[in-house]
C-alpha cells in the first residue's frame, strides 16, 4: 500500500470518533506525526508534552555539552512547541516530574538493586502516559489520548473487548512496552502509526514540512542523560543518602565453585559474557545475580537455558482470564523473537509460560509478551 | 474566540498611550541619551521627565531612580549590590546577615542563595496563614551583623500585602538597610519609600502597562550600592549601558498614568475582583480564597478547588479562552509546585489545587460573568473524572 493509502485508511474506528484528541507529543518525529495525521483527518486536537525529569538534577551525570535529543531535555518541549506553532493547534507543556520519578524511576533503580534487570517504558506507559496524562487529557476536555506508539488497537465487536495488536511495522513494534494498557486505557487511546512504517512516517512528516523530519531516534532511557544507567542509579541513589555499596565479591559457578571476583553485584546482567575478568576454556555466562550473598552465578550457554518459567502481575489484554493453558508466541524481551509455548493462567495474577524449545537468558525484571499471532493475549513481569 | 486575559499579574498589555509616547523615540527620537549633540540632548530630557514621572509614582526625588532592565535585575542590584558594600565597608571579621522571608519571589530568593554560597548568612522569616510576616519574629530575627531586610511588599501569587511601615521602622531603631521587591504593589496600591522607610526598591515596567525589558531601582540618597556591571558613566555609574530610551520613556508615562489614575482603578478593579470571588465561592462547593482575610492588593484572587488538578484547570481555561495562572512557571512553562502556598501551610494537594485570578485595569464587568460560567463548568467536569474528589457525584448520571 503507498502512503497515501495508509494515510486514508487509519485504524479502523479512529475517524469516526468525535470530540477533542490529546496528542502525547515527546518533540520527536513519531508523535509529531501523529498530530499531523490526525489534523489531516479534521480531528480537533491539543499537545501535551509531559516534563518528567528535570535534567538539572544529578548534575555530575551532564556530559559537557547541553544533554541533545532526550525525551525531557528543553530541546525536546521547544521542538514539541515548533511543531505546534507549525500545525496551529494548542500545546501545553505538563508536570509529571513526581509521577514519574515515584512510579517510574524509583522502582527502575529498586529492581536494579534487587538484582533484576528493569524495563522503565513499560511502567512509564502503564503509570503515567496511559494513567495521569490520559486523566488529564479527559479533565481538560479531550475525550481520548493518541501517541506515537507502534501498535494498534481494535475492538473485537463480538466480545466488545478492546484488543492491543502488534504494529504493521513488525520492526517498529512496541507492544511490547504496552501490556500493561487495561481495557479503560486502551479504549480512550489511539495509535495512528499502527498502520504505518517508519520510512512512511518519516515521508509524510516532510511532506507536511514537520520542523522534526529529520529529527533522529532517541535510543537511551530518557532520564538518563548520557545512556549510562549504572552510573546513574549510583548517582540516583547517593543523592537518596543511601549509595550503593559496591562491594566485591565472588563470581561461582552453580556448584559453587570460585571461578573469579566480580566488582559488585550491580554490575553484571543475566547472559553477559564479556567483562568477567577471567576465561576458561569455553564461553562462560552471568546465569544469576544473588545480591543476598553477594554473588554472581555463572555457567555455561546451556545453562543459561530454560524451557518453562512464570510471570507476576499479570495483564490479560486482549482476552479474559483464561481457564485452560493457551498456545502462544511469547517475548521475553523487545528483541526477542517471540518463541511457542504454552501460557497457563495462575492464581494471584501469575501465569506460568512452557516454551516448546529452551529459550536463552530469561532474565528477571525484563516482561514476557504472549501473542496469538498480532494479538497481545497477555504480559507479566519475569519473577 | 475572544480570550479574557486574567492574569496581570504575569504581565500586562502596553496602555496605549504609553505607546503612543514610545514610538518616536524608535525613529526620529533615536538619540543616544550620552551625546552631546540635539539629537541626544533630546533623548537625555525624555529620560529625565521619565525618571520624575517615576520619582513621583514612590515619592521619591528623581536622582534616586536607576532605571534597569527589569524587576530581577533590580532585585540582584539591590541585595547583591547593599551586601557587597557592607561587607566592604566592615571592620568586623564576622560575615554579613540579610533578612528576607519565604514568600519572596525567586529573583529574591536565589539571589540570597547566591549569597548563601558566598558566605553570607540568610534567614527566611515564615508567614502567616493569611501569609503575613510576624513583627516580633523579625525582631528577634535580627542580629549585629545583620546589614539588609528585603521584603517583598506585594505577594504576586496571594497579593497579601506586608506591613512595609512598620517593618520600615524596625529597620530604621536598629539601622539596617531596607529594600523592598514592590513589583506586584506599585501601580495598584499606593507606594511611599519615605512612609515606608524604604533605602531600596525594586520595579518593574510591564506589570504596569509599560513594555517588558524596562524596569527601576529607587535607592535613597546616600545609601552604598556596589555597581553590578561595569562599563560607562551611564546613570552616575550606578548602572551603565546605552540608556533604553522608547523604553523608560515607556516606563515614565506608566508611571503617570498610574499615579493619576490609582485612586478610580483600586476601588473598581476591586470590586470586580469581590464579585468574581462571591460568584466561585457560591457557585462552587469546596472551593476557599486564600489569604481571603489579609490586607490583598485589589486586582489578585487566589483560589483552592479542592480535589482539582491546578495545571489541568489552567489548561482547560485556557483552551475556553480564559487566561489564568498557577504557581511560577519554569523555563519549558510545566508548573511547579508554589513555594508562597506551600509557606502560607497549603497541604501538597492544597497546592495544587489552586490557581490564580489578577484582573486589570482593562478587566470588564462582562469579562468576570464570562470566568463565572467557564470557571464552575471546567471545576465540575476535573472533578467529575479526578481521582481524589468523589463527594459531587455527577447530576447526569
Amino acid at each position: 500500500m503507498t502512503t497515501q493509502a495508509h494515510l486514508d485508511s487509519l485504524p479502523a474506528g479512529t475517524e469516526l470518533q468525535p470530540g477533542l484528541v490529546a496528542v502525547a507529543m515527546s518533540g520527536g518525529v513519531d508523535s509529531s506525526t501523529v498530530a499531523a495525521l490526525l489534523l489531516q483527518h479534521g480531528r480537533p486536537i491539543v499537545g501535551l508534552t509531559m516534563q518528567l525529569w528535570n535534567q538539572r538534577r544529578l548534575p555530575e551525570l551532564q556530559g559537557d555539552g547541553p544533554a541533545q535529543h532526550r525525551c525531557c531535555s528543553l530541546d525536546d518541549v521547544y521542538d514539541a512547541k515548533r511543531v505546534a506553532q507549525h500545525l496551529s493547534f494548542p500545546h501545553y507543556v505538563v508536570n509529571f516530574e513526581e509521577q514519574f520519578e515515584q512510579r517510574v524511576v524509583r522502582p527502575f533503580v529498586e529492581q536494579y538493586l534487587a538484582g533484576r534487570t528493569p524495563i522503565a517504558c513499560t511502567n512509564c506507559n502503564t503509570d503515567v502516559k496511559f494513567e495521569p496524562l490520559l486523566r488529564m487529557a479527559r479533565q481538560i476536555g479531550a475525550e481520548r489520548l493518541a501517541t506515537g506508539h507502534y501498535a494498534r488497537i481494535r475492538k473485537n465487536e463480538t466480545t466488545d473487548r478492546y484488543q492491543l495488536l502488534r504494529a504493521r511495522d513488525d520492526s517498529k513494534d512496541q507492544s511490547y512496552f504496552l501490556w500493561g494498557l487495561r481495557q479503560d486505557q486502551l479504549s480512550r487511546s489511539e495509535f495512528p502509526l499502527g498502520e504505518l512504517t517508519k520510512e512512511e512516517v518519516r515521508h509524510f512528516a516532510r511532506s507536511v514540512h514537520l520542523p522534526v523530519a529529520e529529527k533522529p531516534e532517541s535510543m537511551e532511557l530518557c532520564f538518563v542523560p548520557n545512556g549510562n544507567y549504572v552510573q546513574f542509579i549510583h548517582a540516583f541513589a547517593r543523592e537518596e543518602g543511601q549509595p550503593v555499596q559496591d562491594k566485591e565479591g565472588d563470581i561461582v559457578t552453580e556448584d559453587g565453585t570460585v571461578l573469579g571476583r566480580h566488582s559488585g553485584v550491580h554490575n553484571y546482567t543475566i547472559g553477559q559474557r564479556k567483562g568477567l575478568g577471567f576465561t576458561t576454556g569455553k564461553p562462560i555466562y552471568v546465569l544469576a545475580i544473588d545480591p543476598e550473598n553477594n554473588r554472581v552465578i555463572v555457567g555455561e550457554d546451556n545453562a543459561l537455558r530454560a524451557t518453562t518459567f512464570e510471570i507476576e502481575t499479570v495483564n490479560w489484554v486482549s482476552i479474559e482470564e483464561p481457564t485452560v493453558p493457551l498456545r502462544a508466541q511469547v517475548k521475553i524481551r523487545h528483541k526477542h523473537e517471540p518463541a511457542a509455548g504454552m501460557i497457563e493462567a495462575l492464581p494471584g495474577l501469575r501465569a506460568r509460560i512452557t516454551f516448546d524449545s529452551p529459550q536463552r537468558a530469561i532474565t528477571p525484571g525484563q516482561a514476557a509478551v504472549a501473542y496469538n499471532g498480532d494479538i497481545v493475549l497477555a504480559g507479566g513481569w519475569i519473577k | 474566540m475572544k480570550r479574557i486575559y486574567l492574569d496581570h499579574n504575569a504581565t500586562t498589555p502596553v496602555d496605549p498611550a504609553v505607546l503612543e509616547a514610545m514610538l518616536p523615540h524608535f525613529s526620529g527620537e533615536f538619540g543616544n541619551a550620552s551625546s552631546i549633540h540635539t539629537f541626544g540632548q533630546r533623548a537625555r530630557a525624555a529620560v529625565e521627565t521619565a525618571r520624575e514621572h517615576v520619582a513621583a509614582l514612590l515619592n521619591a526625588r528623581p536622582q534616586e531612580i536607576i532605571f534597569t532592565s527589569g524587576g530581577t535585575e533590580s532585585d540582584n542590584h539591590a541585595i547583591f549590590g547593599v551586601t557587597a558594600a557592607s561587607f566592604s565597608a566592615s571592620t568586623s571579621s564576622s560575615s554579613p546577615h540579610i533578612i528576607t522571608s519565604s514568600i519572596e519571589h525567586e529573583a529574591v530568593l536565589n539571589t540570597c542563595q547566591a549569597l548563601e554560597k558566598q558566605g553570607v548568612a540568610v534567614t527566611y522569616l515564615p508567614v502567616s496563614r493569611k501569609g503575613l510576616i510576624d513583627l516580633e519574629t523579625l525582631r528577634e530575627a535580627m542580629r549585629p551583623e545583620t546589614v539588609l531586610i528585603t521584603l517583598m511588599h506585594a505577594n504576586n501569587e496571594l497579593g497579601t500585602i506586608q506591613l512595609l511601615a512598620e517593618i520600615g521602622s524596625i529597620a530604621a531603631q536598629h539601622d539596617v538597610y531596607f529594600h523592598t521587591d514592590a513589583v506586584q504593589s506599585v501601580g495598584k496600591i499606593p507606594v511611599d519609600v519615605k512612609a515606608f522607610h524604604l533605602d531600596l526598591l525594586s520595579l518593574s515596567g510591564h506589570k504596569i502597562y509599560a513594555p517588558k525589558g524596562v524596569g527601576a531601582i529607587y535607592v535613597k540618597g546616600g545609601t552604598p550600592l556596589r555597581q553590578l556591571l561595569y562599563g560607562g558613566h551611564h546613570q552616575r555609574g550606578f548602572r551603565p549601558g546605552t540608556e533604553n530610551v522608547a523604553g523608560i520613556v515607556g516606563l515614565g508615562k506608566a508611571a503617570e498614568i498610574s499615579r493619576l489614575s490609582l485612586d478610580s482603578d483600586a476601588p473598581r478593579i476591586s470590586a470586580l475582583r469581590d464579585h468574581l470571588e462571591q460568584g466561585l465561592l457560591s457557585r462552587i462547593p469546596d472551593s476557599r480564597v486564600n489569604a481571603a482575610t489579609a490586607p490583598r492588593t485589589p486586582n489578585t484572587s487566589n483560589i483552592t478547588f479542592s480535589g482539582i488538578d491546578g495545571e489541568a484547570l489552567i489548561i482547560a481555561l485556557d483552551l475556553k479562552g480564559l487566561a489564568c495562572s498557577t504557581g511560577a512557571a519554569c523555563s519549558s512553562g510545566a508548573v511547579e509546585p508554589s513555594h508562597v502556598l506551600t509557606a502560607i501551610g497549603l497541604p501538597a494537594a492544597e497546592a495544587r489545587a489552586s490557581i490564580r485570578f489578577s484582573l486589570g485595569r482593562c478587566t470588564s464587568a462582562a469579562e468576570i460573568d464570562a470566568a463565572l460560567e467557564l470557571v464552575p463548568a471546567a471545576v465540575a467536569r476535573l472533578r467529575q473524572i479526578s481521582p481524589t474528589y468523589k463527594k459531587e457525584v455527577s447530576a447526569h448520571h
